[in-house]
């Protein structure tokens, strides 16, 4: 299929044309090639999805076979393209959420000196992500994973000027590398144990080789897990995600959005039917997801940063993505995924527009009174925070409903409170947000305040109308085509609806919207709760905990190593050895007299030694 | 005549050529000295041989000679390269390869 290397080619193109001569190119023709390129993977991508669609309900499954990779011995990895309705679906959202950011950023970066540079890491990074999506075996997928980890470095450190930028971008890959290296113990240990690491015969050949809660499926699951919590930021490896903040506002949008963070999330989907087979997985799935949920939403709740609140409430929805996994809906977490990518990558186009009006302020604490200036930005990023708060008929309240039900009748009812608390959670904090940029009463004024330019305007505007009826996908107004599509892959049944489970989360979201507003609109504080709101203002302390059990003795192992052994044990035995051979040579120097006769007597010494030798012998 | 004599006159002749390496500074007076070591040897060998009834020690002699005329060649040579560069052959002023 030519189509589905089509999907690849572009952006992979699209990379090397700006990444070779872009520098010598004028700006309009680097964006113009960079949204090309991306803009031709996504019209391949909706060409092959109608193909698949085309094709038997059955049997709507591409393998695009491409090399013999890796062969060694009994080992014989095959790299190859999978094209299912998961991946399909997902190739399609990647490179069309990814289009739109593009199209933003032609804006947005206008003025950057660094233009050429920052559209070749975009489109390498929409390569890596559908690489990811894409592979037919976990090595191929953990290569797109790699990639995606070092784009992710690349432009969060894109201002590497600015030191705090340099080191998120550190940040975000030495915590990835953590869970990176779980990832590829567990590939290996699959590798050992079932001789193959290609997905469709993994997910095949897993439920003869695993009885039920097989102990080594679940350490399989459970390290190819832990790499999820990195790539997707859950607890204990989120610390990359809010520092993340540091890159271009549109790269925030295109990390937590379409790529990178949803790359956990897929890969749980990819395996379902692996992870089906290890319960005791499952359930810590769920609670991670669930108290990562809870977690990041009472933490952004307190966030003075606009980015940042965004930042932590998509570690929040990722949480939800993975309790609806861990509740065996993999269709509901691809659908929540789906929603979260369009009002996620609105509200962070939407924080951008804000940026760009404000001359780059994002602390609450000195935004306000905005939308008489700014509109339209107001109402997009009104539309994406009611989507996140889950109000209906908006996209986020169908698919975090899924989430909950799907819970809620899995008998989970304690992960179904802390989803609807979340939810409660949820919606006060990006209710504060929305009050403190736009209608509270404005802390300083800003000068030449402007609208969005066209091409940032039209992303918004068609992110907006997605988060307004993307809903549809999965909804029984929209006939639910998502949820039926990605059924055929996880074989999963309807859930059923329970009316009074369902309207639970719905008047959180609207009871936490209004207590945002009634709060906030007038730059109110809490009612001040001691403990709590300084454990909750400092993020739990978790940070601070890595600080004092791995930073800090990082630091002081490094300065060990540094300071005293590497001067006193490697540089000791490296000049040691070299004061051995000089010693050794200021001894042995002294024979060599320079007198012919000592040498001739020496030969006559050696002579009579061996001479004797042979006599006495 | 015994093939005593001849091992004795030969273990005179070596230890001669011997004394005069160890103890001359002249190279020319050197390289003699070792000729008549050479040449003591091909004594024993000739007497040996005599001594054994086996030609082979002769035909060591003949492998000796040849030697001996190639070492002379090189070895006077060096001499007089030597000589030519620092008006000397006294072995104790060509000492530069010193430690």
């Amino acid at each position: 299929m030519v189509l589905v290397l089509g999907i690849l080619a572009a952006p992979l193109a699209g990379m090397l044309v700006n990444g070779l001569v872009g520098g010598r190119l004028p700006k309009k023709v680097v964006g113009g090639i960079a949204c090309a390129a991306v803009g031709a993977s996504f019209a391949a991508s909706a060409g092959t999805l109608l193909h698949l669609l085309g094709l038997p309900e059955g049997g709507r499954q591409l393998s695009l076979p491409l090399s013999p990779w890796i062969v060694s011995g009994d080992v014989a990895v095959r790299a190859g393209l999978l094209v299912d309705a998961l991946s399909g679906w997902m190739a399609l959202l990647v490179s069309g959420v990814s289009f739109l950011i593009h199209l933003y950023s032609t804006a947005y970066m206008g003025e950057d000196p660094d233009y050429s540079r920052y559209f070749t890491y975009l489109n390498l990074f929409v390569f890596s992500m559908l690489l990811l999506v894409l592979a037919d075996n976990l090595l191929l997928l953990f290569v797109g994973w790699e990639l995606v980890g070092l784009c992710s470095y690349l432009l969060i450190g894109f201002w590497f000027e600015r030191p705090q930028a340099a080191a998120a971008g550190r940040k975000a890959f030495i915590v990835n590398r953590v869970g990176d290296a779980a990832f590829l113990l567990g590939i290996v240990l699959l590798l050992l144990r079932l001789g193959t690491v290609e997905i469709p015969q993994v997910l095949q050949r897993a439920p003869a080789e695993f009885p039920p809660g097989d102990p080594t499926a679940t350490a399989i699951t459970l390290l190819l897990f832990a790499g999820a919590t990195g790539k997707s930021a859950q607890l204990p490896l989120y610390l990359w995600l809010p520092d993340a903040m540091e890159g271009p506002t549109p790269v925030s949008a295109l990390i937590h959005a379409a790529t990178m963070v949803t790359a956990g999330v897929y890969m749980v989907g990819r395996l379902h039917a692996l992870f089906s087979l290890a319960p005791l997985t499952m359930e810590v799935i769920l609670a991670v997801g669930t108290l990562t949920a809870l977690f990041a939403a009472s933490v952004a709740i307190t966030e003075q940063d606009l980015k940042r609140v965004l930042a932590y409430s998509t570690i929040s929805q990722l949480g939800y993505m993975f309790m609806a996994a861990g509740a065996g809906a993999f269709a509901a977490s691809i659908f929540h995924l789906t929603t979260h990518a369009f009002f996620k990558a609105l509200l962070f186009l939407a924080a951008g527009a804000v940026m760009h009006a404000a001359h780059g302020e994002t602390n609450l604490q000195r935004l306000g009174g905005l939308w008489p200036h700014l509109p339209a930005t107001a109402f997009a990023f009104l539309v994406g925070a009611f989507a996140l708060a889950g109000i209906p008929p908006l996209s986020g309240y169908y698919s975090k409903d899924l989430i909950l039900l799907s819970a809620f009748s899995q008998g989970k009812v304690a992960s179904w409170t802390l989803g609807v608390a979340t939810a409660l959670l949820t919606a006060v904090y990006i209710g504060r947000a929305a009050a403190l940029t736009f209608f509270a009463p404005p802390a300083r004024t800003y000068d030449r305040l402007h609208e969005a330019p066209f091409a940032m305007a039209v992303a918004m505007w068609a992110l907006a109308l997605l988060a307004l009826l993307g809903g549809g996908l999965g909804a029984s107004w929209g006939r639910e085509p998502l949820l039926r599509l990605l059924g055929s892959v996880f074989g999963e049944e309807a859930v059923p609806h329970a009316p009074a489970a369902g309207l639970a989360p719905v008047f959180a979201g609207l009871a936490g919207l209004t207590l945002a507003w009634a709060i906030y609109l007038r730059r109110g504080a809490w009612p001040s709760l001691p403990f709590l709101g300084r454990v909750v203002s400092q993020r739990f302390y978790v940070e601070d905990l890595y600080q004092v059990l791995i930073v800090h003795p990082g630091r002081r192992i490094a300065a060990f190593l540094a300071d005293l052994f590497d001067p006193l044990v490697i540089d000791g035995a490296v000049h040691g050895v070299g004061a051995v051979v000089r010693a050794a040579g200021s001894g042995l120097r002294r024979l060599q007299t320079g007198y012919l006769r000592n040498y001739a007597l020496m030969f006559l010494a050696g002579a009579l030694a061996i001479v004797g030798y042979w006599i006495f012998h | 005549m015994s093939t005593a004599w001849y091992l004795l006159l030969s273990a005179a002749l070596f230890t001669l050529g011997l004394l005069g390496v160890l103890v001359r500074r002249n190279a020319l007076i050197l390289f003699m000295s070792i000729e008549l070591m050479l040449n003591a040897v091909n004594l024993s060998f000739v007497a040996l041989s005599r001594h054994m009834n086996d030609l082979a020690g002769q035909v060591a002699v003949f492998f000796v000679f040849v030697v001996a005329a190639t070492e002379v060649v090189v070895g006077l040579a060096m001499i007089v390269e030597v000589a030519r560069s620092r008006a000397t052959v006294d072995i104790d002023d060509i000492n530069l390869l010193k430690g």
